[in-house]
């Protein structure tokens, strides 16, 4: 544990030291070029949008649908959207050039009788990932705050007990309170569902509405949102393995809910695999000439082997799922998230660079090459991301207290009870 | 205020006490049971209502505000095409619906539970911290007009609690508490 520490640590100030030489010399470190604009910056934007997307369906969907294993994960889950959300809307904010202007972005009365475009799917990008990421911290915090007044009246220190006491707003369980509170959460939960679909499916709009071969396709908006929840679901699994073992969770955290993850895992990863075949066909059905060289370019051009290893990682790795000893074996689990999760980072490459490099006119094409700040800011918000996890874990409960106590062996003499009664 | 260890057992102590004829009573509990909501006569929250009108209020407003912006205050000629180009404004439609809802979801959670609130008679209780633990409280109000500190005492002691303690001040009906009407 000591040592991840160490790792995220350092990652963090490589993440500043990013940022830092960003501001101070502009995107022109970067390995950005003239066909390729957007490269490593909308790779991970669109790469971390769809880490969140876990943590909503799990709290979401999963409560609508009275799945009660989601109880020991959603929390986490929860925190981790929020956090690869803000680590998401950095990308594009850094990549304007001109930082300390992006407020530009945001429709409002400016001196110049200015609007934004909103027929851009930019502008449609930042009221999606606004939204999301404040849908999803109200929904995370309405979640904290029974578990808030009980750390309340757990904590033995005076200055822990006014911080919770504060965040927790007076929170006293009241019978009147429950009944509403259970309301608003189910609203919210209902609320949130359309939205991880319309985030995901807004994203690939910034594709999909542009005319480049490799973009332009219909297929793309569900096509997201299945990729976005097979690598929320492996980012998951990647930070619970450890994180269970560390704080002894398996009682929590059992197998059986790292088997039912699996499985959503292999389900929208076969959805994922079927994307990349509409892909191949839809070029070849097409007749067209750009989309033909497009796939013929992603497959054998310059960059094959991001596209071959893209469906090692995201199509031929996960079938190994389908058994149940590869589904119960936490180190195998664990390295096929770990596979998973670089698939998905270069499904987003391949998307954007393949497409981007060589696109209608021969005269314009180039290649890209990552510097150095491309990767540092990639590995700097993985650590930023890990660090925060840290510092949740510490502060917060990270498994939902009251949801785990409803789900205690008295709830079971209720519903006992009330059985008998009918 | 009388306290037991068992969910099953408050769930009971609240219909009795029903039975009995109390009204304003209310229980504290650390996870949320919607038995008690019948056993308590809890009437059902208008919340989902104001959470729609808020929606609406949101579809709206994104609507025709996008609809001012690009027709009326800015409009922008791109090649003759249609300055009313509404599905191009749906997405935003979309969020703000949600954006708005969410907030009525939220917010009308709070304030119609009487929250922020740091100070409450039932803090006074020291036992009481245990609510929010494994301990589950009934309390009958002074404000009920059955209320009578002997005879509301033994009743709550007839019904076997593990103990029964006094909240002080609530004297006057807290403003902040209502049920929906």
């Amino acid at each position: 544990m000591m040592v991840t520490l160490a790792i995220t640590s350092g990652l963090l100030l490589v993440f500043v030291l990013s940022i830092g030489a960003v501001l101070l010399f502009g995107p022109g470190v970067w390995g950005n070029n003239n066909p390729v604009g957007w490269a490593f910056e909308i790779t991970n934007f669109v790469w971390w949008v769809g880490i969140g997307h876990a943590g909503t369906l799990i709290s979401a969907i999963l409560l609508l649908l009275h799945q009660h294993w989601r109880n020991a994960i959603n929390r986490f889950a929860e925190a981790m959207t929020l956090f690869a959300v803000m680590c998401a809307g950095l990308f594009p904010a850094l990549h304007t050039g001109r930082q300390w202007l992006d407020y530009w972005l945001i429709p409002y009365p400016n001196t110049m009788g200015m609007w934004v475009n909103f027929r851009s799917p930019l502008i449609w990008d930042v009221f999606a990932v606004t939204t999301y990421l404040t849908v999803s911290f109200m929904f995370w915090f309405v979640g904290l705050i029974p578990d808030l007044a009980a750390m309340r009246d757990k904590s033995t220190k005076h200055w822990q007990k006014v911080i919770y006491g504060i965040l927790a707003m007076g929170w006293r369980g009241s019978a009147h309170h429950w009944h509403r509170y259970e309301m608003s959460y189910l609203l919210l939960a209902g609320l949130a569902t359309p939205l991880v679909v319309s985030v995901h499916s807004v994203v690939s709009f910034d594709f999909a509405v542009s005319l480049l071969p490799g973009w332009h396709a219909t297929i793309f908006p569900p096509y997201f949102v299945a990729g976005a929840i097979y690598s929320g679901f492996a980012m998951v699994i990647t930070l619970m393995i450890p994180a269970r073992k560390w704080y002894k969770l398996e009682s929590f955290i059992t197998d059986r809910h790292l088997d039912y993850m699996a499985k959503i895992m292999l389900a929208t990863g076969l959805i994922v695999f079927y994307g990349y075949l509409c892909e191949l066909f839809f070029a070849y059905y097409s007749g067209s000439l750009y989309e033909h060289f497009m796939m013929k370019n992603r497959i054998l051009g310059p960059y094959w082997w991001s596209y071959w290893l893209l469906i090692f990682c995201n199509g031929l790795t996960p079938q190994l799922l389908w058994f149940k000893k590869v589904r119960t074996n936490i180190v195998l689990l664990f390295i096929i998230s770990l596979v998973v999760n670089v698939g998905m980072w270069l499904e987003r490459f391949v998307i954007v660079v393949t497409s981007l490099h060589r696109d209608f006119l021969p005269s314009s094409w180039d290649m890209f090459h990552p510097t150095i700040w491309d990767w540092g800011l990639y590995l700097g918000t993985i650590g930023f991301f890990v660090w925060l996890i840290y510092m949740f874990v510490r502060v917060m409960p990270m498994i939902s207290i009251f949801e785990i106590k409803h789900l205690l062996p008295w709830r079971g003499r209720i519903i006992d009870t009330s059985a008998d009664a009918n | 205020m009388a306290e037991f260890d068992a969910p099953e057992k408050i769930l009971a102590a609240a219909e009795r006490a029903k039975q009995e004829g109390y009204h304003e009573m209310d229980a504290f509990t650390p996870f949320p049971m919607e038995e008690l909501t019948d056993a308590l006569g809890i009437r059902h929250s208008k919340l989902s209502l104001f959470v729609l009108c808020c929606g609406l209020f949101g579809m709206l407003f994104g609507f025709f505000f996008q609809y001012w912006v690009s027709v009326i205050d800015y409009p922008l000629n791109i090649g003759g095409r249609p300055l009313n180009s509404w599905p191009q404004w749906i997405p935003v439609t979309f969020e703000l619906t949600i954006l708005f809802s969410a907030f009525g979801a939220v917010i009308g959670m709070i304030f119609r539970n009487g929250l922020p609130r740091p100070v409450h008679p039932v803090f006074n209780v020291d036992r009481f911290e245990l609510a929010t633990k494994d301990k589950f409280f009934l309390c009958i109000e002074s404000v009920d007009p059955k209320f009578d500190k002997d005879k509301t005492r033994k009743f709550l002691e007839s019904l076997n609690p593990d103990y029964i303690s006094v909240v002080e001040h609530v004297h006057t009906k807290d403003p902040y508490h209502q049920d929906d009407e």
